[in-house]
């Protein structure tokens, strides 16, 4: 009863919060269960001292990342990406070509949903091909460790992001110039920002454009929409269920 | 029992969970489509969708293929599944691995390594506890992230589409600087750091010319696979520049 009464994007809270905290029950407790069927403890000094090389930095990292990418992914993307990782390799771009293919805006609630089919869909497929190189690793092995195919693979990124950054920054040139003249000179500039640490600058970059543009929208630099918040609103506000 | 980085045991827990975390993504799926069919969006645009994000999910997913090989060698097949299965990534789980491993005096790669039981779950704690902020924290905060956009559409209604393009171009401007991370080594005659710059020019002219072929075809297919083809493209080109260039 409560559930028809829900709107959907409240549905997805409620179901998101109960699927992603069980996940992170069901992952802590594999290396528990490691730990019965062998009869073994963790050497705790060690695990200490991972913890303390690893945890400030992740944690600190993994916490921007939620902040910068569940506006971008939408409810149910953002708590799938979050369960299935490869966020900014695979789960955003992903769900942004969607909504970009299917002409919808994130935000609304067909971008909602489109993200979220996009993310699902993409998690599902991307389990399977995991699956088909776990069974068949022997034979694949020196197939995908041949040398030859070495480059391709190294430079997945630069390939990903030459495309989708054409299609975005065609339609948003104006606030694009500046983050790429700041990220261009950072990353050139600064020899600690590399593969490992691009992460961290995604919210300095995304952080760094939106003052870009609220300065150029005040100035009325900027075309302004309307479609996008009314959209928002209403699947907030929505409690209607067609059923 | 008698531990083993690949017994059997391990392949079929994290099978259960690898079960549980697809039983996710159905889920979502799931709800998604009927929530589509009830507000009567196109049925040929979800079918493009579910198509698209197939295609493009290949070329990454196959180099995560890659990776749990990278890692298989110290780790055993199981671990290195169920971690790039879910959250995690090679650079990830390798900076874990070694944090746990330093504090035995070992590193991954070291010649002849050979984990005992005991050291195994210790660097499983370490992969699993490290990874778990985003899993925690986008349930406690994710829908006052959502209220608060909402808030700023309310407030100024052309605003808050403004400000998720930026979002999304501050994400792409940060991946296309790290493009040119290694770029002053060409002023030291290292021309490898223009691999990734002509990859880069390469996939965005590709995705250019598609867009030009769709204009001028009107083949609106073209539209639902160039970011697949324009990638695909700038990684096959990659294998000639190394040549060249690396």
């Amino acid at each position: 009863m409560e559930k028809k009464n829900l709107p959907y994007l409240e549905q997805v809270h409620r179901d998101g919060k109960i699927w992603n905290f069980t996940m992170a029950g069901v992952f802590f407790i594999f290396p528990v269960l490691l730990c019965i069927i062998f009869n073994t403890l963790p050497e705790w000094e060690s695990l200490g001292k991972g913890l303390i090389a690893t945890l400030p930095m992740y944690w600190a990292v993994g916490a921007i990342e939620v902040i910068t990418y569940v506006p971008m992914l939408g409810a149910g993307g953002a708590y799938l990406s979050f369960v299935t990782g490869n966020i900014s390799n695979l789960k955003l771009p992903c769900a942004l070509n969607a909504m970009e293919s299917a002409n919808v805006k994130s935000g609304t609630e067909e971008g909602e949903i489109i993200s979220t089919i996009s993310i699902a869909v993409s998690s599902i497929v991307t389990t399977i091909i995991i699956l088909i190189g776990v069974i068949l690793i022997i034979p694949l092995t020196p197939v995908l460790s041949n040398p030859v195919l070495d480059p391709a693979f190294a430079q997945l990124l630069p390939a990903l992001f030459g495309g989708l950054g054409v299609v975005f920054i065609s339609k948003n040139w104006k606030i694009s110039i500046a983050p790429i003249c700041l990220m261009l000179i950072l990353f050139i500039a600064i020899p600690a920002l590399n593969e490992g640490t691009v992460g961290i600058m995604v919210p300095v970059s995304a952080l760094f454009t939106i003052g870009v543009s609220w300065l150029l929208y005040k100035k009325g630099l900027l075309t302004k929409k309307e479609e996008s918040v009314d959209n928002l609103t209403a699947m907030a506000n929505s409690d209607e269920q067609a059923e | 029992m008698t531990f083993d980085k690949n017994h059997p045991i391990i392949f079929v827990l994290v099978a259960i969970i690898i079960l549980v975390v697809m039983a996710q993504s159905v889920f979502f799926l799931l709800r998604a489509l009927k929530r589509a069919k009830q507000l009567g969006m196109d049925k040929a645009k979800i079918k493009k969708t579910v198509i698209s994000s197939s295609v493009f999910t290949i070329a990454p997913a196959i180099s995560i293929v890659i990776c749990v090989i990278t890692l298989a060698k110290d780790l055993g097949v199981a671990v290195p599944w169920l971690r790039l299965s879910v959250i995690g990534s090679l650079s990830y789980e390798t900076v874990a691995a070694n944090n746990a491993l330093s504090g035995m005096g070992l590193k991954l790669g070291d010649p002849g390594l050979n984990l005992n039981a005991s050291q195994f779950v210790t660097i499983v704690f370490v992969m699993t506890i490290s990874i778990m902020v985003g899993l925690l924290l986008a349930p406690i905060i994710g829908k006052k992230l959502q209220k608060g956009l909402i808030s700023i559409g309310k407030k100024d209604k052309n605003w808050v589409d403004i400000f998720q393009n930026s979002m999304f171009i501050g994400m792409i401007a940060a991946f296309l600087g790290f493009v040119f991370c290694d770029f002053s080594n060409v002023f030291k005659g290292d021309t490898s750091a223009l691999i990734p710059v002509f990859v880069m020019l390469s996939s965005a002219i590709i995705m250019a010319l598609c867009g030009l072929v769709m204009k001028l075809t009107k083949w609106k297919w073209i539209n639902d696979y160039a970011l697949p083809i324009s990638m695909v493209a700038g990684m096959a080109l990659a294998i000639p520049f190394t040549a060249w260039l690396g």
